[in-house]
């Protein structure tokens, strides 16, 4: 049996650095022998242990190096098996949790010079995120101005827990040359990991900072509604990635009980919180926590109060899933067509001009 | 809460409740250092006078996010005989007991009450005069009254002391922790606490805010008022998943744990995220022998307010089937300003018997009271 649509658009897949060699290419002459000479280890981050089970579905491991790091099982496992039109790749490789603001600054352009010229010119269904050096907004603004006359890069790239709540005006140069180039801004499950990920100090376990990724984007969109980003910027998209996404009914009820009570504080917040998500902000499918029958999932989404907020996601090579079972039960087949194709189209300009 | 936002039909106004109610967050107000003083050894006083209680937090006095008004209270609970809202037994009973027709109010002394004072001796110190003061001055005057037992919850020796100094004491029915600890609570520093507490047969309820220094998001701290408030739901989300993966649940079935004033609509979303990473990653916790979301529903009560209020307000019954109507418990959080009022809180339609468990039964049952039994 096979996927149950053809041609959708898979917004989260993960190519992967194989190591820091990979980077030395499209280093500059400096950056390439500092990293040498100083002996820099791979820049993995501790979000996903490589050998974990989460990091990789047993069946997408390869027999020797990282799992994602090779674009012909990207085609085997990923691509052909969903029947994919386009897929996003958005690089987790830790780039961002460096404390050098020039450093980061260039390995962050050679990722992304990497990711044009390892995949996105090698196999035409996939696109690429702009990874920015979120350690210096105007590094970051550089970076997208650099890339983005790449029609190929589809959105900006940033991770859910940064030194400051996403949503602060120190980052708002980033969302203004976003919105200018009318780029999506990608918020990835991921930490810079300065401060710990729970509001209690650092975890015991793996397991915790997992899911201590779901309590971050509850608070980035808190951060990023309560600023006023979406005031300030009435056109920006926002998609969170890997977030999870059965945790924004109960959110948005708390977020927008608060926000009657508590509005004098931030009136340039004029629209409910649940209005300005749908205007704003999507979710990629990936990972499903849901409750385990269809029926329980149905009146889930009903709970989401639309259908345009979902974007499909495998998340390859991560193990969210078996087989072919990306998509949960308890979906019409109308709104399997519309989180497949219908809204990420309408989220990405850019893959607009690649499907008409 | 003190203000409305689109039309709402009229409902009943608050005194013409006659359901008995079970009220599981009531907060009991102090005037001032002044009221400690006859519980508080002189060189605690003197102590307080000249360097202030020293919370792992910016200000001497007052949180750096300004409430959105005087004590974050309801302008209409300032007593008629003068004092700080909350801090008049009598006018508590006229405001709030008679009219909700509550039989059972649970009292949670929290702000300035050393649980998180810097200085951990102090603290312990003044956990214990809050104690005292629970007893002399609500729970002997006001049988409908019962106090959460102030623990030094980061110092573990004093804190397992104060439990089993009041162990088997009729005016106190749980432990009082906050779900901003100093680290994950579920680690083992804090165990001695869950056992004493599983000793002494009383819930450990787990009230919103606390001061263990570390910033309400991963991400650093937030610009507002509102993010803190809405934040309360993240931080018992890390408190409930840290409890639950360390294994207490596991290792010490007896425990009982009571979240407080922190939202309950998140508890589904986070059980299932649990089960499917435990799933996943289980060899990483092999001392877990069920689902996470088992042990989270033989083990977790929720406190009801601030009610989730969707649009669709029957959305909420979905949540609630989901999390178990034998598990919520209904709270006014008494006099603050986000105060649910009971003739409000559940207007939808509600077979009798989950309505009267919501409001009451749940709660007799959870503290040992007597009238639990009906039903």
């Amino acid at each position: 049996m096979g996927f149950a649509y053809s041609g959708g658009i898979d917004c989260d897949l993960h190519p992967a650095v194989p190591g820091i060699k990979a980077l030395h290419p499209y280093l500059s002459d400096h950056w390439r022998e500092t990293s040498i000479i100083r002996g820099m280890d791979d820049m993995e981050s501790i979000a996903y242990p490589i050998n974990s089970p989460l990091s990789a579905r047993p069946d997408w491991r390869p027999e020797k190096g990282k799992p994602g790091s090779d674009l012909e099982m990207m085609r085997a496992q990923a691509l052909g098996p969903f029947g994919t039109r386009l897929g996003i790749c958005n690089p987790l490789y830790g780039v961002q949790l460096l404390f050098s603001e020039d450093m980061a600054a260039a390995f962050a352009r050679a990722l992304n010079d990497w990711l044009v010229a390892e995949w996105l010119d090698k196999e035409p269904r996939l696109r690429g995120s702009i990874v920015v050096p979120m350690q210096n907004p105007d590094y970051a603004v550089e970076e997208i101005e650099r890339c983005a006359g790449d029609k190929r890069f589809v959105q900006v790239l940033m991770l859910v827990m940064g030194d400051l709540p996403l949503g602060k005006r120190y980052y708002w140069p980033i969302y203004e040359a976003a919105a200018r180039h009318n780029l999506p801004v990608g918020i990835h499950a991921g930490s810079q990991y300065r401060h710990p990920v729970t509001p209690l100090g650092w975890p015991s376990y793996y397991t915790e900072d997992y899911a201590a990724q779901s309590y971050a984007f509850q608070a980035a969109l808190t951060s990023l509604i309560c600023e006023g980003v979406f005031s300030k910027f009435p056109t920006l998209k926002v998609v969170l990635l890997e977030s999870g996404f059965t945790w924004l009914p109960a959110h948005l009820w708390r977020l927008e009980k608060f926000w009657k009570g508590l509005r004098m504080e931030i009136p340039w917040v004029d629209r409910a919180p649940t209005d300005i998500v749908r205007d704003h902000v999507r979710l990629t499918l990936q990972p499903v926590d849901g409750p385990p029958d269809a029926t329980g999932m149905a009146k889930l989404i009903e709970h989401m109060q639309s259908d345009e907020l979902l974007l499909f996601s495998t998340d390859y090579p991560h193990w969210q899933f078996d087989g072919d079972a990306a998509l949960p039960d308890g979906l019409s087949a109308d709104l399997i067509r519309k989180i497949m194709r219908d809204n990420p189209l309408a989220t990405y300009p850019r893959l607009q001009e690649s499907v008409t | 809460m003190n203000v409305q936002y689109r039309d709402q039909p009229a409902t009943q106004a608050a005194n013409a409740s006659t359901l008995m109610t079970a009220d599981g967050d009531i907060h009991p107000g102090r005037n001032g250092p002044q009221d400690m003083a006859p519980f508080l050894a002189k060189r605690w006083q003197d102590h307080l006078a000249m360097f202030g209680s020293r919370l792992r937090q910016a200000y001497q006095k007052g949180p750096a996010y300004p409430k959105s008004q005087p004590y974050a209270s309801r302008r209409d609970s300032y007593p008629p005989e003068g004092g700080r809202p909350g801090s008049s037994l009598s006018f508590m009973q006229k405001q709030l007991l008679d009219p909700n027709n509550c039989v059972l109010g649970v009292l949670n002394a929290t702000g300035d009450n050393g649980q998180a004072f810097q200085n951990r001796e102090f603290g312990a110190a003044m956990c214990h005069a809050m104690n005292e003061w629970l007893i002399a001055e609500w729970t002997s005057k006001e049988p409908r009254l019962k106090a959460s037992l102030v623990v030094p919850f980061e110092d573990t020796v004093a804190a397992v002391a104060e439990i089993e100094h009041y162990a088997g004491n009729p005016n106190f029915v749980q432990i009082l922790m906050l779900n901003r600890t100093a680290e994950p609570p579920g680690q083992k520093r804090y165990w001695p606490i869950y056992e004493a507490a599983a000793r002494a047969n009383l819930p450990i309820g787990v009230h919103a805010f606390g001061f263990g220094g570390f910033p309400v998001t991963g991400s650093g701290w937030p610009s507002y008022y509102i993010e803190d408030m809405v934040g309360h739901a993240q931080s018992c989300q890390a408190f409930l998943t840290s409890m639950v993966i360390e294994g207490v649940f596991e290792k010490i079935p007896a425990t009982k744990l009571v979240l407080i004033e922190s939202g309950f609509g998140w508890v589904p979303s986070l059980a299932w995220r649990l089960d499917k990473l435990w799933r996943r990653l289980k060899e990483e916790t092999p001392h877990l022998t069920r689902l996470p979301s088992e042990y989270i529903h033989d083990h977790v009560w929720l406190t009801t307010q601030p009610m989730e209020e969707p649009a669709t307000r029957a959305h909420v019954l979905d949540t609630i089937d989901w999390i178990g109507w034998d598990r919520l418990l209904f709270a006014t959080d008494y006099p603050h300003w986000d105060y649910d009022d009971p003739a409000h809180t559940l207007p939808m339609p509600v077979p009798e018997a989950k309505r009267r468990d919501f409001f009451l039964g749940n709660a007799l049952r959870l503290y040992g009271q007597p009238g639990a039994d009906v039903r």
